[in-house]
């Protein structure tokens, strides 16, 4: 047994922030400071006990993907049921503890400055502390029973933070979008765990592991795999159940750096991490995952070029580079996809917690009426630009390792076009960052606005990040000994061998798409009105998003409502016609029967009388008319 | 010379006498008489079978016996309800009677 505080009281990591949320909830409401200092004392001793636990697994040797240490408790037992609530920890788990608490940590820390004087002050933080004990629980998760209720739980408190403003119409909308969506991906999720409960008996993981191990039955695991990949492509927001994450930008910056890019989205990633060999059990699943994340990746990036809104981008970016870690685990590299949520975890968050400065001192979100913003915003606007060139993947900026280990992964195990998918993204991704950052942070201003540095709870945050979107990257880097690959992998640890060309290529794609956003946006040497112009439709299509929601509307205007219209029907004339004729018959006849009940003795004696007389009459017939 | 016929065709007489009694009389007094005249119909056509189909057995006469047993049963129990009808109503038309109308 490895003595380890943070093993030890393992429990206590979603609890923390559990106890926040009563208490906050109950007691707290109406002192705000306390409220926000009791979130941030919970988190930092869950990150306290993350990082322990981190220490622990990076000191000690004996906790490896292959052999984790798991604690449980009985939870449910019943006839024939058996469900645990427990503790898995191995390197995955401790990576994304990690990631989850230091994020949250410092999204915490940044709250108390850009919520001030928010009459919800305490009911943020509230929701904020729900939110972290729902994800962590996720993942801890020993298996996929528990792993499901608090997938539901983060769906609880997603659904909470984006309706934050409930006042506001389109929160409302929004907040109401993303729970429905989630809720159609959930279903398929669970219909996933409950053909997998009952094929092979257990929700745990490691024995679900063996179990798929042993197993030849191909059809029914990929049956299984696609349909627990449901849930992935609603909570990570993967082609065609996307539509909720640019909405749910409607809930304050913090929320969307926390939920809705670095951890909550993420969690469909971990979950294809955590169940990864049911999907790598079936060739067919894989290729499925794989291709669906592509194409994501690169049709959120076609999107995110042509919008105007701060917050939409980084939304359709999140999507995008989503698109990439799916893809990542579809082509076979649980390590690539899982690198690079971590790397996207920092750059992502440090970009929303920089928007939601932004915004903080303007009160603009559409990028057209800024410009400029840098001079008055030195810190917010550098924290920016090293976002930018770390999702761009420029060296030796932390998505540039991850984003390349992807593209390496890809081409390593053949997957040509998808290789060409992800290339083609990346320079995509690099000029729209670069478009947002030369449009909003350069340039003249474009509008009137009084910007001004925002207070030092939100800028240390945002320094503390860039510093990891910096320096991140270098865990997982080839050039690093027991890296990030060493601990976090599938089987067997594999060190792709890094690939010069691969690199110089991939630098040079990124280069190339802030080169453009320079000329375009900068030098002016190309109009993007002329471009936008000259290929209108192919802008507009972009620009409305493919016109998926518009698709989404349509099927529900046209298809479901007029089914249900046609159903009403049936239900109005035919079933309800069948019944009421039934009533009016028996009615009729009764009323017209009453007549027959004269109530006078003497007649019931002679219908029964004659009654008799025709029995007679026919039973003797053959007697009489001599037939025998 | 009297054959069965005779005795049948009488029986179906009374029957019929009685049937119609029963059926048009307005009196329940009379009602309960013809009803007697029907149960004796009956009786003739029992002696009247046993008499000239098996002789040596006197089942029909025996079964008459019991018919008219039962018929003075009858007659007292239907004699009780008339006369608590007629304590209730002052009548005994059947006519009045319809109280098993709805």
């Amino acid at each position: 047994m490895i003595e380890s505080i943070g093993l030890n009281y393992i429990w206590l990591v979603p609890l923390a922030p559990l106890v926040a949320f009563i208490l906050i909830t109950f007691l707290f409401k109406r002192f705000k400071m306390l409220s926000a200092l009791t979130a941030i004392f919970s988190m930092v001793i869950s990150f306290w006990l993350s990082l322990d636990i981190v220490k622990t697994i990076l000191t000690d040797h004996s906790i490896t993907m292959n052999s984790p240490l798991e604690k449980a408790v009985p939870w449910l037992n019943m006839n024939g049921l058996f469900i645990e609530m427990g503790a898995l920890i191995d390197p995955l788990t401790a990576g994304m503890l990690f990631v989850v608490t230091f994020i949250s940590l410092l999204v915490m820390v940044y709250s108390v400055g850009y919520m001030h004087g928010d009459p919800g002050f305490s009911r943020f933080f509230s929701y904020l502390a729900l939110f972290v004990f729902s994800m962590l629980g996720l993942v801890i998760a020993n298996n996929y029973f528990q792993m499901f209720v608090f997938w539901e739980l983060v769906g609880l408190s997603s659904y909470l933070l984006i309706g934050f403003y409930f006042y506001k119409d389109s929160a409302a909308q929004a907040n109401k979008k993303a729970f429905i969506t989630n809720r159609v991906a959930d279903f398929g999720f669970m219909i996933g765990i409950i053909i997998l409960y009952l094929y092979f008996g257990t929700f745990n993981f490691a024995e679900l592991a063996k179990g798929i191990s042993s197993s030849s039955d191909l059809a029914f695991l990929t049956l299984a795999g696609i349909l627990v990949f449901i849930g992935p492509i609603g909570k990570s927001g993967q082609f065609p159940l996307h539509v909720w994450l640019p909405d749910a930008m409607e809930g304050p910056t913090p929320v969307s750096a926390l939920i809705h890019a670095a951890t909550m989205v993420a969690a469909g990633v971990y979950l294809l991490a955590r169940g990864f060999i049911l999907f790598a059990s079936s060739t067919t699943a894989m290729t499925v995952v794989a291709y669906l994340g592509g194409w994501t990746a690169l049709f959120a990036a076609t999107i995110a070029i042509t919008q105007r809104d701060f917050k939409r981008i980084l939304a359709f970016s999140t999507l995008s580079q989503l698109g990439y870690m799916v893809m990542a685990i579809g082509v076979g590299s649980l390590t690539a996809g899982m690198f690079h949520l971590t790397t996207h975890a920092f750059f992502k968050a440090l970009m929303f917690l920089c928007a939601g400065s932004v915004i903080h001192a303007l009160h603009k979100q559409d990028i057209f009426e800024m410009g400029g913003v840098f001079k008055e915003m030195k810190i917010t606007g550098t924290c920016m630009v090293i976002g930018g060139l770390a999702i761009a993947g420029i060296p030796p900026f932390a998505g540039f390792w991850s984003k390349d280990e992807i593209l390496l992964v890809a081409k390593e195990n053949g997957y040509t076009l998808l290789y060409v998918l992800a290339a083609v993204t990346a320079f995509l991704t690099a000029f729209y960052m670069f478009r947002l950052i030369f449009l909003a942070f350069f340039g003249e201003k474009r509008s009137d606005y009084h910007a001004h540095e925002s207070p030092w709870t939100m800028t240390v945050p945002l320094m503390i990040l860039a510093v990891f979107s910096i320096f991140g990257g270098f865990i997982g880097a080839p050039f690093v000994e027991h890296g990030f690959a060493s601990y976090v992998y599938f089987g067997e640890p594999h060190h792709p061998k890094p690939d010069i060309m691969l690199m110089g290529s991939s630098t040079l794609i990124a280069l190339a798409g802030i080169f453009l956003a320079w000329l375009v946006y900068i030098k002016k040497a190309i109009s993007a009105e002329k471009i936008a112009n000259q290929f209108a439709p192919i802008y507009k299509f972009l620009y409305n998003k493919w016109y998926i929601d518009e698709l989404y509307q349509w099927f529900f205007d046209k298809i479901v409502l007029g089914l249900s219209a046609l159903l009403n029907w049936c239900d109005r004339y035919i079933v309800d016609g069948i019944a009421h004729s039934i009533a009016w018959m028996t009615r009729t006849i009764g009323a017209k029967g009453r007549y027959v009940h004269t109530g006078s003795l003497q007649t019931y004696g002679l219908v029964i009388f004659a009654a008799v007389v025709v029995i007679v009459l026919f039973l003797a017939g053959p007697v009489v008319g001599g037939v025998q | 010379m009297i054959t069965l016929n005779h005795y049948l065709l009488l029986s179906a007489i009374l029957f019929c006498i009685g049937l119609y009694g029963a059926l048009s009389k307005r009196n329940a007094v009379a009602i309960l008489i013809c009803i007697e005249l029907m149960l004796n119909a009956v009786n003739i056509n029992l002696v009247a079978f046993t008499k000239f189909l098996t002789p040596e057995v006197l089942t029909g006469q025996i079964f008459a016996i019991f018919v008219i047993v039962v018929a003075a049963c009858e007659v007292a129990v239907g004699l009780a309800i008339v006369i608590a009808i007629y304590r209730d109503r002052s009548s005994v038309v059947v006519e009045n009677l319809d109280w098993l109308k709805w």
